[in-house]
């Protein structure tokens, strides 16, 4: 019998359960090293020397080296594990976010000022919010004026 | 005999730990963060626990994925801030309350909850924020603190009606330790928040007041709020929320007592990618070693 896992419809998101974490173990696992000056030395000095160091898929390791989170997500990590990467690149986790919609550092920063995302059109897949799958990605990028 | 004076519920975004270090809390963005806290530091002052039993979550900090126990009680005579990532908090060590830990420890799995004892750990930003927005930036902590920590990183993490439940099973282990001690218990964590995917960022003020006005009013029936409508409706990370109903589960009116009082309320945008809020509830007093 598979797991309830009732948050598959909704948008732009991707909990982290035991299927998720599993497929991600090294990944996590990984980040968390990340935590020790001597080892964010020795990634930042050769990443893929150092992504050889642990058994993680090649899709992992490309994910990790094109800093893209939502692929890193996507194949089993979790943000508070991610973000030790970004706390290795000196970014804050609003920046680590904001990468994540497509948004430019300011559109992010400038989105939350306003207080934040609308939950309204972001409940479930299929309405018209702007996480919705059909309106990626958000900001200049997606080659739409910000309201 | 020890009794629980008052729950506070308070967010803990790292970058108000970060905006406090590095002497950004007068800028007008953070400001209105920390000018919600001044009538809370001033009542701490004035009502000064012996302990505070302060419920946070791990952020991958302590517990990696070698461990992920879901309720975890610190212990140990000392806790030291953790280095995150970007080097420790410049804060003071968190001195715990060994004898009061581990009574609760004994009592509340004698009441049915599995807790994992913790007797070496680390504390990250989510313990240590809270403290800072609660005491400011002092040399030491005011009192001991008993860290305990709650599995909201990895799915499922604990129900509300199971949070609400152990709040109950920790206020009664409270009141059966016998040294006269006013403790605090704090949940933390929320509100509404998502830090991942392309629905970063969102924020749901309605539903984060409402959830306040059902934690004051009605705690029992928020708490069988299931998983799916906090993440849904507050983030993937809003589901931090349960812990506040561990704090709320411990307070006297849910054993019968008389009704909490509202000392302070308050609700800010943003913190970053977050919805601050923040409650200060107090058991009546009556005095200590009186009968209830």
């Amino acid at each position: 019998m598979s797991l309830d896992k009732p948050y598959l419809d909704v948008p732009g998101t991707t909990i982290f359960d035991a299927d998720q974490s599993r497929q991600g173990y090294w990944l996590n696992q990984f980040c968390m090293s990340l935590m020790k000056a001597e080892n964010r030395a020795r990634f930042k000095a050769n990443e893929r020397a150092y992504l050889d160091e642990w058994a993680m898929t090649e899709e992992q390791k490309q994910a990790v080296m094109a800093r893209d989170l939502n692929r890193c997500i996507e194949l089993g990590g979790n943000i508070y594990f991610l973000s030790k990467i970004g706390a290795t690149d000196g970014r804050s986790f609003q920046q680590m976010a904001g990468s994540m919609t497509g948004m430019t550092e300011q559109e992010y920063r400038d989105m939350m000022v306003r207080g934040g995302r609308s939950i309204e059109g972001n409940r479930y897949v299929g309405e018209d919010g702007d996480a919705q799958p059909h309106r990626q990605p958000q900001g200049a990028a997606g080659g739409k004026k910000e309201a | 005999m020890a009794r629980i004076t008052a729950s506070v519920y308070t967010s803990h975004v790292p970058a108000i730990g970060a905006a406090l270090d590095l002497g950004k809390s007068n800028e007008p963005y953070w400001k209105k963060v920390f000018d919600g806290y001044e009538f809370s530091k001033t009542w701490l002052k004035e009502n000064r626990p012996d302990v505070i039993f302060l419920v946070f979550n791990d952020h991958a900090t302590a517990f990696s994925l070698d461990m992920i126990p879901t309720f975890a009680i610190g212990t140990a005579a000392e806790f030291q801030p953790a280095d995150e990532g970007w080097g420790p908090r410049p804060v003071p060590k968190v001195i715990g309350h060994p004898a009061l830990a581990a009574h609760i420890a004994q009592s509340v799995i004698q009441q049915d909850f599995d807790l994992t004892i913790v007797n070496k750990m680390d504390v990250d930003h989510g313990l240590t924020v809270p403290l800072s927005l609660m005491c400011g930036q002092p040399q030491a902590w005011p009192c001991p603190v008993i860290p305990f920590a709650v599995n909201v990183v990895q799915y499922p993490v604990p129900s509300g009606a199971r949070c609400f439940a152990l709040g109950q099973a920790i206020g009664r282990a409270v009141e059966s330790y016998d040294e006269l001690l006013k403790v605090q218990i704090w949940g933390t964590g929320g509100m509404s928040h998502q830090l991942q995917g392309p629905r970063a960022g969102l924020i749901n003020s309605a539903w984060d007041n409402a959830f306040l006005d059902r934690l004051i009013a009605d705690p029992k029936g928020l708490a069988e709020m299931p998983h799916i409508e906090y993440v849904r409706e507050a983030g993937s990370e809003g589901i931090e929320l349960v812990m506040w109903l561990i704090a709320r589960g411990a307070m006297a009116d849910v054993a019968g007592g008389p009704p909490s009082t509202i000392v302070h309320r308050f609700y800010q945008v943003p913190a970053s990618n977050t919805a601050v809020g923040h409650l200060i509830l107090e058991n009546t007093q009556t005095r200590l070693g009186e009968p209830q």
